[in-house]
């Protein structure tokens, strides 16, 4: 009846494991009961989990990866704890968890902290930046959200059924194989990244249609804000490369699940075909997350520095530039392999080539920023703090790169250093700077500085604390994963590592700070204007937050930095003649079921419960169905509905002073706009 | 009335560019798709030496099958063809006819598949037998796989036609539902080109 299930599935094998359970469960729990008592749960549902608005899905993607963020930092202080006392000892995790710690970590931090966090800050940003009123395919986007969500999942609930994996984020085999990983824990591996690779895989397709279809009249490719160009080269990777991890996933479940042969040691497998797929897509990966921070970066300083981007047109080619050679470079992650010389060196020079574009940029926005009238805001921060540190995480990178460096670093803590060190500052500072940036267009507020400010800078030295040490304990030999040790020379660096993320520890608290500071004021706080920055596109041309519309009328585009240059013109906020009606995308709850029932499909695979896989496919399959026999799936918004909005709109830009002093420059603003007020 | 119908509302255009979209965004899902089964085919051809001193694909395939597996195939292509045709024109029974004839012959084809899966696995050639069987079964599997998905979905659009006609959304989805099946007749070009000639030649 439950396959493998039994109750032995509780993690009642320690305490440490039975705590994050316990807390897992609780967690949920509590969050439930404050729906129930609040009322809640028809407000959700109807205003969000079915709501297949981008702006309200890009929130729900924020939150899912902001949570999973606490989660992988968890794991992550774990380990550091563990290690900084581990000299000739046991430590307080068992090798056994401490396996499983590391693994989700890795998987968490990769899949659903920054692959949510992306998409949710593309799915926020990039309709409005191009001026559409949704993405090409709405509730596909809905189902992406749920299939991510529900992959999350998965792993939440391997804390308290069953185990996770051990075999890394990276699942090699032959350890993952059915031979040497007996228990569910790579199962769930698996299906969290099979499910949540297909709602990737949809998702870059539906953002490439909608960059390259929707864009308002006159945006030509040329005129594209450079973080939506990003966004594009990104949706692109994300349609290519993901294929690659779902067939890497789909072998290794088959040979577990049928005894098949694709990478065991014996029968004709081979296990580094598995590693060569792996890499296929985890190098564009690599790419994947980090282009959209630089776009972020990108719009970040222009915006701050009050000037026009430096280098569009070559920050636009060596974003493309990456997104190529980011296909011709998957090898260096196993150069240990053993490929003759000559293949190791083209993968090494190809390697060392990508940091050619990844110069420019910098350059870039160090010249955006040179003679720039900087406003030091926390998205400034951010990216300073960027800047100077990724470029020592490159350096380690293209130290990585020379094979023969490789062979005696691979596998290293220096590895570990290296690619945490382009990761957290490209990556994660790319989003942080982009959440400060966006944060009150996408929720009518702005967030706090200060606590903002305290927070980078925590982050920054935990940062460095963190893992400058590793560098070193890699060039003293320090493997990677290591759940005891018997050097007591490593000590010392462990112990510096772990106060690092202790440090990082008291950034989130600033983040959690800031948010709740930020709501309690949210009354002063609110962008009135839509602008709150004087920034330079499209997305601060609509209110805070956007009507579901986004634009009253879809605008034209005349240049580049479009609304800056409407706001020149001072063209930015003139009526129009008259409104039309608008026809948007009705909610539907089909994404939200498609992803529950993904997740039970996940689970009953994962404990082999046969009956409750078939009857979940069956359920999807209908799901879809009775989906393709919706033909009217869009509602009117009456235009004077719309005229409404607008008008509102207005009267509340009224109590903004700023950029009603601006538009009443405007001779056409003043007369059209405002009939009640005297001017 | 007549200036009224030919003259395009905007939500008419919209309605058109959607359904364009909606096309161009299939040709990704098909790209990506590609990819998956570029990479199974460089799998397959990496294991055809790991027979494991099992049987290769000279001792299982046999020609006059994989003959007959491809003129079903090959001529279901046709027939969709012949009914995308009677779209274009209008007639809705001859569109449902033909669909009936595509949905004939790829159930056939599955049958032929699944007889030749059967044999193999009589013969103790299973998927887990070796490295180069799970290639095999991998990649002809999931081509097969895909084959069935288009059958349930040319039951469904049939469904749909016969329901409510030939309208813009209908004719867009069985636009889509061709390319699908078209795609999925190249892929089996290059199964028969690296899988089933080389191993027999």
């Amino acid at each position: 009846m439950f396959g493998k299930l039994t109750i032995d599935a509780l993690p009642l094998y320690s305490w440490v494991a039975m705590g994050g359970a316990t807390i897992t469960v609780g967690g949920a729990l509590l969050v439930m009961l404050g729906i129930t008592y609040f009322g809640r749960w028809r407000y959700l549902w109807v205003e969000w989990l079915t709501s297949v608005d981008h702006k309200r899905i890009g929130i729900m993607y924020i939150v899912l990866a902001l949570i999973m963020l606490l989660r992988g930092f968890v794991d992550a202080i774990m380990m550091r704890s563990q290690q900084a006392f581990a000299l000739n000892s046991d430590g307080y995790l068992p090798p056994d968890h401490f396996d499983q710690i590391f693994s989700s970590h890795g998987t968490i931090m990769i899949f659903f902290m920054a692959m949510p966090f992306m998409t949710g800050l593309l799915n926020i940003a990039v309709p409005l930046q191009i001026g559409t009123r949704d993405v090409a395919f709405p509730f596909l986007n809905s189902v992406s959200l749920w299939l991510t969500a529900s992959g999350a999942a998965l792993v939440m609930i391997s804390l308290v059924i069953g185990k996770f994996s051990t075999a890394g984020w990276t699942g090699y085999p032959p350890y993952s194989g059915i031979a040497y990983s007996p228990d569910v824990g790579v199962d769930y591996w698996i299906w969290a990244l099979l499910i949540s690779g297909v709602g990737s895989t949809l998702a870059g397709i539906n953002f490439v249609v909608t960059i390259i279809k929707r864009r308002a009249p006159g945006m030509t490719l040329m005129r594209m804000p450079l973080f939506t160009w990003t966004a594009l080269i990104t949706s692109v990777l994300m349609v290519f490369a993901f294929p690659a991890l779902t067939v890497a996933c789909a072998m290794l479940g088959l040979d577990r699940l049928l005894g098949m042969h694709f990478f065991t040691n014996e029968a004709g497998g081979n296990l580094m075909n598995y590693i060569n797929l792996f890499w296929i897509w985890g190098h564009p990966e690599v790419y994947i997350l980090i282009l959209p921070a630089f776009g972020m970066f990108s719009e970040v300083v222009a915006t701050f520095s009050r000037k026009r981007l430096f280098g569009y047109k070559s920050l636009v080619y060596a974003t493309a530039a990456i997104g190529l050679l980011s296909f011709s470079v998957w090898l260096h992650h196993f150069f240990t392999m053993g490929s003759s010389e000559n293949v190791n060196a083209v993968f090494g020079i190809a390697t060392m080539i990508i940091a050619v574009p990844t110069g420019v940029k910098i350059f870039d926005w160090l010249f955006t920023m040179y003679r720039g009238r900087i406003h030091f805001h926390p998205s400034m921060y951010w990216t300073i703090g960027f800047i100077v540190t990724f470029v020592i995480g490159g350096a380690s990178g293209v130290l990585l790169a020379i094979p023969p460096v490789d062979y005696l670093m691979h596998n290293s803590t220096f590895l570990v250093a290296h690619f945490h060190n382009v990761i957290i500052p490209g990556v994660l500072f790319g989003y942080l700077a982009g959440f400060t940036y966006w944060f009150p267009k996408a929720m009518g507020f702005t967030l706090d500085e200060r606590w903002g400010i305290r927070s980078f800078w925590l982050w920054l030295i935990g940062f460095y604390l963190a893992f400058m040490p590793l560098y070193v304990l890699g060039f003293l030999g320090m493997p990677r994963r290591m759940e005891t040790y018997n050097v007591a020379e490593w000590q010392p660096y462990l112990i510096v590592a772990a106060l690092g993320a202790v440090l990082v520890l008291l950034g989130i608290g600033c983040q959690v700070m800031q948010v709740i500071v930020s709501v309690r004021d949210w009354r002063q706080r609110r962008d009135l204007s839509g602008d709150p920055w004087d920034a330079r596109t499209m997305e601060w041309m609509t209110s805070s937050p956007p009507p579901a519309y986004n634009f009253a009328v879809i605008p034209t585009v005349e240049g580049r930095d479009a609304f800056q240059d409407k706001k020149e013109k001072r063209i930015a906020y003139r009526r129009p003649e008259r409104y039309e009606d608008i026809f948007m995308p009705k909610s539907t709850g089909v994404g939200v079921i498609l992803g529950g029932l993904s997740f039970v499909l996940g689970f009953s695979m994962v404990w082999h419960i046969w009956w409750l896989v078939i009857l979940c496919g069956l359920a999807m399959l209908a799901a879809v169905i009775v989906r393709c026999f919706d033909d009217d799936p869009d509602f009117c918004i009456p235009a004077a509905q719309v005229e409404a909005t607008e008008a509102q709109r207005l009267e509340v830009m009224a109590l903004a002073e700023k950029p009603l002093q601006e538009a009443e420059r405007d001779p056409a603003f003043a007369t059209q706009m405002l009939p009640g007020r005297t001017t | 009335m007549s200036d009224m119908a030919s003259a395009i509302t905007p939500r008419e255009r919209e309605e058109a560019e959607n359904l364009e979209q909606r096309e161009f965004g299939f040709w990704l899902y098909l790209m990506s798709d590609a990819i998956i089964f570029a990479l199974l085919f460089a799998t397959y051809v990496v294991m055809t030496v790991g027979t494991a001193g099992g049987p290769s694909g000279k001792d299982l395939f046999s020609l006059g099958h994989t003959f007959a597996e491809t003129m079903t195939l090959l001529c279901s292509s046709i027939t969709f063809g012949m009914a995308w045709l009677a779209a274009k024109a209008g007639r809705k029974q001859q569109v449902l006819m033909w669909l009936m004839v595509t949905f004939v012959l790829g159930a056939g084809f599955i049958a032929l598949e699944i007889s030749e899966f059967a044999g193999m696995i009589a013969v103790e050639a299973g998927p887990d037998r070796s490295g180069f069987l799970s290639a095999f079964f991998a990649l002809v599997g999931t081509h097969g796989l895909h084959v069935s998905f288009g059958l349930i979905f040319i039951l469904v659009m049939s469904g749909q036609i016969a329901v409510r006609g030939l309208n813009h959304y209908s004719m867009s989805r069985l636009f889509r539902l061709g390319l699908f099946w078209h795609f999925l007749d190249i892929v089996w070009i290059a199964i028969f080109s690296i899988v089933y000639l080389p191993g027999l030649l």
